[in-house]
């Protein structure tokens, strides 16, 4: 994979690829701040008992601004998982939106509140997730993206999933399909290293996603997620190879996750103290500061004010949010077909 | 009006709904130039092309998986499970997930697809390529089944199916695909979803079936006219999900008399479910206890002639069944 063109040296210049320029990567940097905010926020409404569940997207920032600043959000899709609140953020989803779904709010705008956090679909741009099965996503991704070829539209879609979902059968299915129909999808694996506890030499035995996409006839990369430079680059050329009807890719971003799989979880019953340690090295937002700072796009002032203004939105979503009711009971019939519940005449 | 057996009825559908809405696309195991196993789509490649007629990969949890994503994104795929006994893998797909899409999304998202599963015995097929695997989707919310059992009903109902906006399973018993025939106008007619249909009217005993049991009730339902001039009224459930709950208790509140025949084993079945429609709002109507037909409960159904045979509910069982329900 190609090297981030960022240097080490502080006179280094920052020679970006094109469609990344100095201002989209500091607003990239605002919305990891505000992100970052928002995810302790949810946690701590978790341990206040407001907030069922919630899975950390702390570690994977840098990855999922990355991919989404590679797509364009006016025509193409995205199939998500569980762990995407970055890349709700940067397609336009509003704090105070997020923070409804996590406290299943009157008007949350996913799913009415009937399914976990960041699934339903979103009703601004095609973003959806059905489901907490692993991988499920993946055919349904390809089914999106063979309609679009089969319409001549130009659209991409793009399919997150982990390191935990690649071993399931619906991976191999997806990606092989995909690669004999050469259908517009880009798969793109976040991968932290851990399905839960399970670490990935217990998952699969060679250590790298990517290295798949050769069975299957398709290009695969493999990247540091926390080098957002090198991130976009792997993921906007996988997007223009699907936009210009040469098909899907795979981009493996070797993240690290922050805090444990979910609020239920606790990695010290499965984490090494040293390896708890090692990967706060990984963190993409500190790893980020120091790169728009190295290269002066960054000064003390601007990230003050990015992250006071980040705690201050995060404030007022949480006091906009928990204002809301729960949604009305009566609501929960509504939807199961076109034509009403679907049960037996009888009933 | 041209009679048709119930496979032609099938393609002719398919065809004719192909021709109507490009929108609409067939993907399945060896569906391509082959025609399928069951030649549902024989020509169809020539006619409507490899992208329209689209030969998978053998992995059943991708063809819905698949179908299903194109469905959300505007098309109206027909996927075709080669046999029901294969659908297994993609139970998730189907179950977990397109069954869903409608509700787990508030509206938001659906999936319109209609997956066609040839399904059922008597055909030889042994524990793999035998089953009645209708009970797991009539049992979910957010999914329709339908089962027609004659040729009219197939082309109205899959015409209904195919257009309708939520997933439905399209259940076609491979044993009545050349066996049964009939008429089926090539007019562009629909048929309701979660309807049933009274077959033979009667008023001694109700029968309610579907699928290849329907013919074994017909023939049971005339064997028991002749010799005991006992007359059975025989209700063609049709749609499984919803299942017709009115025209059972309107037939059994005539009759008083209620016996459910099916293909699949009786333990928490739809047969299971009619009889506690009829005991929850048909009580006061019954002369007798509901009587169920079905098959012994071991694993669907043994390869070997006699075995087979012995397993399925046949006519002369089910009329013996008849006379003695109307004698209690």
């Amino acid at each position: 994979m190609s090297q981030s063109p960022i240097g080490t040296a502080a006179e280094t210049d920052l020679r970006l690829p094109p469609g990344l320029s100095q201002e989209r990567l500091l607003d990239a940097y605002r919305t990891m701040c505000l992100s970052r905010a928002l995810d302790i926020r949810i946690w701590t409404l978790n341990r206040q008992g407001k907030a069922a569940i919630a899975a950390s997207a702390q570690g994977h920032e840098a990855a999922q601004v990355a991919t989404v600043m590679a797509t364009d959000p006016t025509r193409d899709r995205y199939l998500i998982y569980y762990r995407q609140l970055t890349a709700m953020l940067m397609l336009g989803t509003t704090p105070t939106e997020m923070l409804i779904q996590f406290l299943a709010r009157d008007g949350e705008i996913l799913s009415g509140a009937r399914q976990f956090p960041l699934h339903g679909a979103h009703p601004r741009v095609d973003l959806f997730s059905f489901s907490n099965v692993v991988g499920t996503q993946l055919p349904q991704a390809v089914g999106v993206a063979l309609a679009d070829k089969m319409k001549g539209r130009d659209a991409v879609t793009i399919s997150f999933f982990g390191d935990g979902a690649a071993s399931q059968g619906d991976c191999h299915e997806a990606m092989n399909f995909a690669g004999i129909h050469k259908v517009p999808v880009v798969f793109l694996c976040e991968n932290n290293r851990y399905a839960i506890s399970v670490p990935l030499e217990q998952q699969m035995p060679v250590g790298s996603i990517a290295s798949r996409a050769f069975a299957y006839g398709i290009p695969g990369v493999e990247v540091d997620g926390t080098d957002i430079v090198a991130s976009y680059e792997a993921v906007k050329e996988a997007v223009d190879r699907a936009r210009s009807g040469g098909g899907a890719s795979l981009v493996e971003l070797r993240v690290e996750r922050l805090l444990p799989h979910t609020t239920d979880d606790d990695h010290t019953r499965y984490r090494s103290e040293e390896d708890i340690e090692r990967m706060r090295d990984m963190d993409p937002l500190p790893i980020m500061e120091q790169m728009l700072r190295r290269h002066g796009i960054l000064d003390d002032a601007t990230d003050a004010e990015f992250k006071e203004s980040a705690r201050r939105a995060v404030d007022d979503a949480t006091d906009e949010a928990e204002a809301l009711p729960f949604p009305p009971v009566g609501d929960m019939y509504s939807g199961v077909l076109e034509s009403g519940m679907g049960g037996n005449s009888h009933a | 009006m041209p009679e048709m057996t119930l496979i032609e009825a099938v393609r002719e559908t398919l065809r004719s709904e192909m021709r109507r809405d490009p929108d609409i696309f067939m993907m399945g195991e060896d569906i391509g130039p082959r025609g399928g196993v069951f030649l549902a789509s024989e020509g169809f490649v020539e006619e409507f092309g490899e992208d329209r007629v689209m030969n998978t990969p053998l992995a059943e949890s991708s063809i819905i998986g698949i179908a299903l994503g194109a469905a959300v994104n505007g098309m109206r795929p027909v996927p075709e499970i080669q046999f029901a006994d294969f659908v297994w893998p993609a139970i998730n797909q189907l179950v977990g997930e397109a069954a869903r899409v409608r509700y787990g999304t508030n509206g938001g998202k659906t999936a319109p697809m209609t997956v066609r599963v040839p399904y059922g015995g008597g055909v030889r097929g042994g524990l793999y390529h035998s089953q009645s695997i209708e009970v797991l989707f009539a049992h979910t919310p957010g999914l329709q089944v339908i089962a027609p059992a004659t040729p009219y009903d197939a082309r109205g109902l899959l015409r209904a199916a195919i257009r309708s906006n939520d997933p439905t399973v399209f259940l076609e018993h491979k044993r009545t695909y050349r066996l049964v025939r009939g008429e089926a106008p090539d007019e562009d007619y629909l048929e309701p979803i979660g309807k049933a249909d009274i077959k033979r009217a009667g008023s001694d005993v109700t029968l309610i079936t579907y699928g290849l049991m329907l013919h074994h009730s017909l023939q049971a339902a005339e064997m028991v006219s002749q010799s005991d001039g006992i007359e059975a009224e025989v209700v063609d459930l049709r749609t499984l999900r919803p299942i017709d709950g009115e025209t059972i208790l309107d037939s059994v509140s005539r009759t008083g008399r209620a016996m459910i025949v099916q293909e699949d084993t009786g333990a928490v079945s739809v047969s299971s479910e009619v009889s506690a429609i009829i005991a929850a709002e048909g009580f006061f109507d019954l002369d007798a206890p509901v009587m169920r037909v079905t098959p012994p409960e071991i694993p669907p159904m043994p390869f070997s002639p006699l075995q087979e045979a012995e397993f399925m509910p046949s006519p002369e069982k089910i009329a013996a069944g008849i006379r003695q329900l109307d004698e209690i």
